[in-house]
């Protein structure tokens, strides 16, 4: 007698993602003329706390660790970033324009109150550049894995890595030919779970899977992420890194920086010895064994404790 | 005049020209807060080739974007789209314009061939090092130029070395021995580090440069 395999054919839900929670609330803000897509865990009426998510993600990457510090009793409020999630595509993005639309949602939700915010990865070096330019609205900054350090360089002769610059530049000129009308490729569940697991290298497939639901939309033609896709990794501009640890050094709010062990391809690499002589009078920063760029999602239960006790009770 | 389209991404870029003629392009890249001139420069009186002239984005008939993010390198993209629609091109850009064309003059050597740096609104830019800058939102406007594009282009980070990059990348694979002139009578510090650099010339105004791409 043969048994018969059933093969799941639903998309994976909440219920496959232990502790995963949608947000309470999920509306959109109009940002200077750019829709940015607002989502809230917890109760309406308690403490804003707010939660910003790191270059390629959105808010929803948070349904594991946002409900947590909202059954501490914040209302946690995050948002996805021009280009990113339910928020609008742009015609332009910047660093500068990320800031502006993280004013307005701090506006919105905060009015310009101070309050605690944490960021990972991009979200946290942008938020150190808030703190900086506009430091009334913070009453502490918790950063996970978004302190910027000096890039390494190649140990490569100066046409080597003159010719390396010459690629990436050609390379994004070339890209910037071909965004219009742009789509992002289509395929099953599955295979954008696979996709993304390239840069979330230590996330389970259950995750990853889960994310496609609410990070990509459903077409005729298979599922797309929704992220811009003018957006593309890599890049280059006068920017250095190291420039936010400038800013970081003269914070006078409560700081908790975080840094992993873990290398991963989304991370900067950041050195805690390069970090710790900007940490600020009384600040704390931290080298989490074990766990990886994505910290928060990998042990959210952890990163919840830690963040909690150093934030103390909602007020 | 004539007027064409050219689609970058989300942005429609006007591309004019202002005298026909055949051989390679002068492509024209105004200032900051400025857009193409009506009729070819006298400068370019002994130009033969087609005198060309680009609107950067949120500047003249070219696409105002909303909720601003510019950065010198969307506008080298928008540089790029004119260059690959003309092919190769001699290049004189004013203030901002000098700026994004050291952009292109160093990311695609082989395709321009000369490009001359001149004074011009936008030319300084902001800082060298990065500063305490104001996050600040502005109220819309209907017409070109865009008001964020006079802020944030007027205020984008230009560290000397990250310019001086660039030139080295014309110099090393132009097929010219100097790719590059300066006429900026002003020269803010990545202007400077850009004029000390070997291969790039100086010259006592633009047609004096031009003289020299001519060929």
């Amino acid at each position: 007698m043969h048994s018969l395999h059933v093969v799941p054919t639903t998309s994976p839900t909440l219920a496959d993602i232990p502790g995963g929670r949608a947000p309470d609330r999920e509306y959109r803000i109009d940002a200077g003329g750019v829709g940015i897509a607002i989502h809230e865990w917890g109760d309406d009426d308690a403490p804003p706390l707010m939660l910003a998510h790191g270059g390629f993600d959105f808010a929803r990457t948070f349904d594991t660790f946002a409900p947590l510090l909202a059954d501490a009793g914040w209302r946690v409020v995050s948002w996805d970033h021009r280009g990113h999630g339910d928020s609008d595509h742009a015609h332009l993005y910047s660093w500068d324009a990320d800031l502006r639309d993280a004013a307005a949602v701090f506006d919105h939700a905060a009015d310009r109150r101070a309050v605690p915010v944490i960021g990972h990865s991009k979200g946290g070096a942008m938020m150190i550049q808030l703190a900086d330019a506009q430091p009334y609205r913070f009453a502490s900054l918790v950063n996970i894995d978004g302190i910027p350090s000096k890039r390494p360089i190649p140990d490569v002769a100066e046409h080597e890595r003159t010719k390396m610059l010459v690629g990436e530049l050609t390379g994004w000129l070339d890209h910037r030919q071909r965004t219009a009308g742009s789509q992002r490729k289509p395929g099953t569940i599955d295979e954008l779970a696979k996709r993304r697991g390239r840069m979330n290298p230590r996330l389970s497939n259950d995750w990853l899977r889960y994310l496609v639901t609410v990070g990509a939309i459903e077409t005729d033609e298979g599922w797309r992420w929704k992220l811009d896709p003018s957006m593309r990794f890599g890049g280059f501009g006068p920017w250095r890194p190291e420039w936010a640890l400038m800013r970081l050094a003269g914070f006078g709010v409560p700081f908790y920086g975080m840094l992993v062990e873990i290398e991963e391809e989304m991370g900067w690499g950041t050195v805690a010895d390069d970090v710790r002589p900007f940490i600020p009078e009384g600040g704390r920063l931290e080298m989490l064994a074990g766990v990886g760029h994505f910290a928060h999602i990998e042990q959210p239960n952890q990163m919840a404790e830690r963040v909690l006790e150093f934030l103390g009770a909602p007020a | 005049m004539s007027t064409e389209f050219l689609i970058h991404n989300r942005v429609r870029l006007a591309l004019h020209t202002l005298r026909a003629g055949s051989g390679r392009a002068l492509l024209l890249l105004h200032g900051l807060g400025e857009q193409s001139p009506v009729a070819a420069p006298a400068f370019a009186a002994e130009w033969t080739g087609p005198v060309v002239a680009l609107d950067f984005t949120g500047h003249g008939a070219s696409t105002m974007p909303i909720g601003g993010g510019y950065t010198a390198e969307i506008l080298l993209a928008d540089a790029d789209a004119a260059l690959t629609h003309l092919g190769e091109a001699t290049i004189v850009g004013r203030g901002l314009g000098a700026y994004v064309g050291l952009l292109l003059a160093g990311a695609r050597a082989e395709q321009v061939h000369g490009t001359v740096l001149a004074d011009g609104p936008g030319l300084s830019g902001g800082p060298s090092v990065p500063t305490s800058q104001p996050v600040f939102s502005l109220a819309s406007v209907d017409s070109t130029p865009d008001p964020y594009a006079l802020v944030e282009l007027g205020r984008d980070l230009r560290p000397p070395d990250y310019a001086a990059t660039f030139s080295r990348m014309a110099v090393q694979r132009s097929s010219l021995d100097e790719p590059i002139t300066v006429v900026a009578r002003f020269r803010p510090a990545w202007l400077r580090a850009v004029a000390d650099e070997l291969g790039v010339a100086d010259a006592g105004s633009i047609s004096e440069a031009l003289a020299n791409y001519r060929s």
